[in-house]
């Protein structure tokens, strides 16, 4: 007879892991991802998997130099990767990946303490620091051109703030417009979303507050909502940054009001300020302020003496 | 009404349909003298005796305890120590049986007239929370505090156990005669039968019975784990939220477990005190699952042979079900009062903890609506402030959140941990 093992209860478990989780993830990004080769060409294949290749390398490397287990088993870093990649304009350099997804995982995340411990979306902080400091990176392309030498295009964000024609909202919808990877395609992306959300692996909380959000101020200060939330990442940022599990809030009621400021500000960068997209900014901001947030929202447990102040 | 959180778990109530078989009187049998909450029995019979069934062999003069009866007739061989499942040290009674189940002089249906003899014959009859729990009864049905509810928990909510189920479908005159009987006795009021909804007939079969009898409602509790717990079920049946430290009588309400409530109806029809009870074999390493009634004190392993276990397969052995049960270290322990289910279990994951991914998972189906996460986080750094303000200390330890994470953080067992930490006033 075998010795019986001695836990302590519960016994018995449930199968959804921290693996299966990400792959998730990851199957959600499909249509995304699948929309983008057909929308800005075949390089959005290696460029891809540069991204997700240095973020696994990345990981492991890193965790090896600090003699901590291996988690590349997790896939979160192969779901950072593939987010970075989405981030990304599709003439980005290859380096310029590279760069990324160290940036991504090495600072954002595993210097940290990794999966769960970063407070800012590595993604979206790879793509900010990218940005700003390599700014000829923003060279956009025409879709379904595939000419990846043209002369820089813009995105439908950079057109409006210059007064140019728009493209139509169906187009915007389908993502027939300039961009980064993933971001265009607001009909992949809600699809994913909505995956995601069915599998109870995130809540719309967040996604709805977010876009529920801008498109009301958009409204009432006169610019096209219907626009403003197709535009530029929206949707990306909405479901697979605003959901993000370790940066954003873990209530319910934290994730609705993360999602909240996240409409805000983007509304607020996009109307007021020269700067074309407020989607990466709004969530890196909301991201530094989820710890408060979750302070302020934290449930009121069943039964407890009510001795905090923050009733409600 | 706010709706609490749960989860959905499989019933595996594999048994539900099993009648009660009566397990043979096993040729020896061991009776520890602690099986419940409060203080454990000193031994009143010494290696030689003679005992017979529903004899008296153990008891002690602190008022919260529950004395301790014989099931068999025989002799005893042995009184040794003993460390129960869950840690308390005792005195065990090894009593070797001689076939004749002679029953006592001592049994015979105790004098009742008023609370207070009630109280006295259901603290003789050895009576605990046959749920698991283990509460003496005496006690609870003595609150300090005037009581307006009483509430009969059939909810059995964990996966696998049909034993308070068939007690359901067998004896449910027991259990209403039972529930007349307490009600009678303390002047209760209103009585409220919480049923989990996965048990239709049952609860079909009590609205019949109690058709006519306007005191007693048939409460249908929704199918989330864990609807049997205390302050669940009593929300969940009269809206009363009872508070941090506070105890249901404040509320004017006390649970109690149905099968303890047919039990007491049967001991003062008959003077037989608790030394028998219906245990629930299963789990996937037994053969051929069952409902069995166990004389108190008979060895698991000839329960688990006797339901064909597969034992060198079994890798994992549980006493009640797989969310709050425990494990059980030995196959040679004895059934107890609050043994409500073995299940013998062959596979087991024993995948690493890794780290928390901060999902949510834990705090979306804690009943109790904490948030285990950042209670884990706290007790990691010994933060005591901070595990104060997140209440771990009305942490019920449901297993729920335990069970949801996907990385495998053992998050009931830290807030067990945790609760420790908390100097008590
Ligand atoms: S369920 Fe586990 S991984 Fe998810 S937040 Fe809770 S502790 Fe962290
Ligand atoms: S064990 Fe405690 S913290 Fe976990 S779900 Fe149950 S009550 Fe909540």
């Amino acid at each position: 007879m075998n010795k019986l093992i001695v836990s302590p209860s519960p016994h018995d478990e449930n199968f959804v892991k921290t693996h299966s989780i990400m792959l998730q993830v990851i199957m959600a990004l499909m249509p995304a991802l699948g929309v983008s080769i057909y929308i800005f060409g075949p390089r959005v294949v290696p460029l891809t998997a540069v991204c997700v290749g240095s973020c696994i390398l990345f990981e492991y490397v890193c965790r090896r130099l600090m003699k901590r287990d291996n988690t590349i088993g997790d896939m979160s870093a192969a779901v950072t990767g593939l987010l970075l990649a989405m981030n990304l304009p599709v003439t980005a350099p290859y380096w310029m990946a590279v760069v990324g997804s160290f940036v991504a995982i090495v600072i954002v995340k595993q210097l940290f303490g990794g999966i769960g411990q970063n407070f800012a979306n590595p993604a979206i902080t790879a793509r900010i620091v990218l940005m700003v400091g390599f700014p000829t990176i923003n060279h956009w392309i025409k879709p379904l051109e595939y000419d990846y030498d043209a002369v820089s295009s813009a995105t439908p964000l950079v057109l409006a703030k210059k007064g140019e024609e728009l493209p139509s909202y169906l187009d915007m919808f389908l993502g027939k417009t300039g961009g980064s990877l993933g971001e265009t395609c607001a009909l992949a992306l809600l699809l994913g979303g909505l995956y995601l959300a069915a599998r109870k692996i995130i809540s719309l909380a967040a996604p709805l507050s977010f876009i529920g959000s801008l498109f009301i101020f958009s409204w009432i200060a006169g610019d096209d909502p219907l626009y403003q939330i197709l535009a530029g990442g929206v949707f990306l940022g909405a479901f697979f940054m605003a959901t993000d599990y370790a940066t954003t809030p873990i209530t319910q009621k934290g994730k609705v009001v993360f999602g909240l400021g996240c409409g805000i500000i983007t509304f607020v960068i996009r109307h007021f300020g020269s700067y074309p997209e407020g989607v990466s900014f709004s969530i890196l901001l909301m991201n530094v302020l989820t710890p408060y947030i979750e302070e302020l929202t934290r449930n009121k447990p069943f039964g407890a003496k009510e001795v905090q102040k923050n009733e409600g | 009404m706010k709706k609490l959180k749960g989860i959905k778990l499989k019933h595996r109530k594999n048994t539900e349909n099993c009648a009660t078989v009566d397990f043979p009187i096993p040729q020896k049998v061991r009776i520890p003298m602690s099986m419940n909450m409060g203080a454990a029995c000193q031994p009143l019979v010494k290696v030689g005796d003679q005992v017979k069934v529903g004899q008296k062999i153990g008891d002690t003069d602190v008022p919260f305890s529950v004395p301790v009866h014989s099931g068999v007739s025989g002799k005893v061989t042995a009184v040794s120590d003993y460390r129960t499942a869950m840690g308390a040290v005792c005195k065990i009674v090894e009593i070797e049986t001689d076939g004749q189940q002679t029953v006592s002089e001592e049994v015979r249906p105790p004098e009742v007239n008023d609370k207070e003899s009630f109280l006295k014959a259901v603290r003789e009859s050895g009576a605990c929370g046959l749920g698991g729990a283990g509460f003496p009864t005496h006690i609870k049905l003595n609150p300090k505090t005037p009581i307006d509810t009483l509430i009969i928990n059939g909810a059995e909510c964990e996966p696998y156990i049909t034993a308070d189920y068939r007690e359901m479908i067998e004896c449910p005159d027991d259990v209403i005669g039972g529930v007349k009987m307490i009600k009678d006795m303390l002047g209760i009021k209103n009585a409220k039968l919480a049923i989990e909804a996965n048990k239709p007939e049952a609860i079909k079969n009590f609205e019949e019975m109690a058709k006519n009898d306007d005191t007693i409602d048939i409460i249908t509790l929704p199918s989330v784990y864990p609807q049997g717990a205390e302050k669940i079920i009593i929300y969940n049946s009269t809206g009363v939220v009872v508070k941090e430290g506070e105890l249901p009588a404040d509320g004017g309400v006390i649970v109690i477990n149905i099968s303890t409530v047919a039990f007491l109806y049967r001991y003062m029809q008959d003077g037989m005190p608790l030394v028998k009870r219906r245990i629930t074999v299963d789990g996937n390493a037994v053969g051929e699952p069952k409902n069995v009634s166990a004389v108190i004190g008979t060895p698991f392993r000839e329960i688990l042979e006797f339901c064909k276990t597969d034992m060198d397969a079994m890798i994992k052995l549980i006493g009640g079900g797989p969310m709050m049960g425990m494990s059980i270290p030995d196959v040679e322990m004895p059934v107890v009062k609050t043994s409500n289910a073995l299940l013998a279990i062959k596979s087991y994951d024993v995948s690493k903890t890794t780290s928390c991914i901060r999902c949510g998972r834990c705090v979306r189906v804690c009943p109790m609506e904490l948030v285990p996460a950042d209670i884990d986080r706290a007790y990691r750094i010994r933060n005591i402030d901070e595990l104060k303000k997140l209440n771990v200390l009305l942490c019920m330890n449901c297993g729920s959140c335990t069970y949801v994470c996907p990385a495998n953080r053992k998050l009931a067992e830290t807030n067990q941990l945790a609760k420790a930490l908390i100097p008590r006033k």
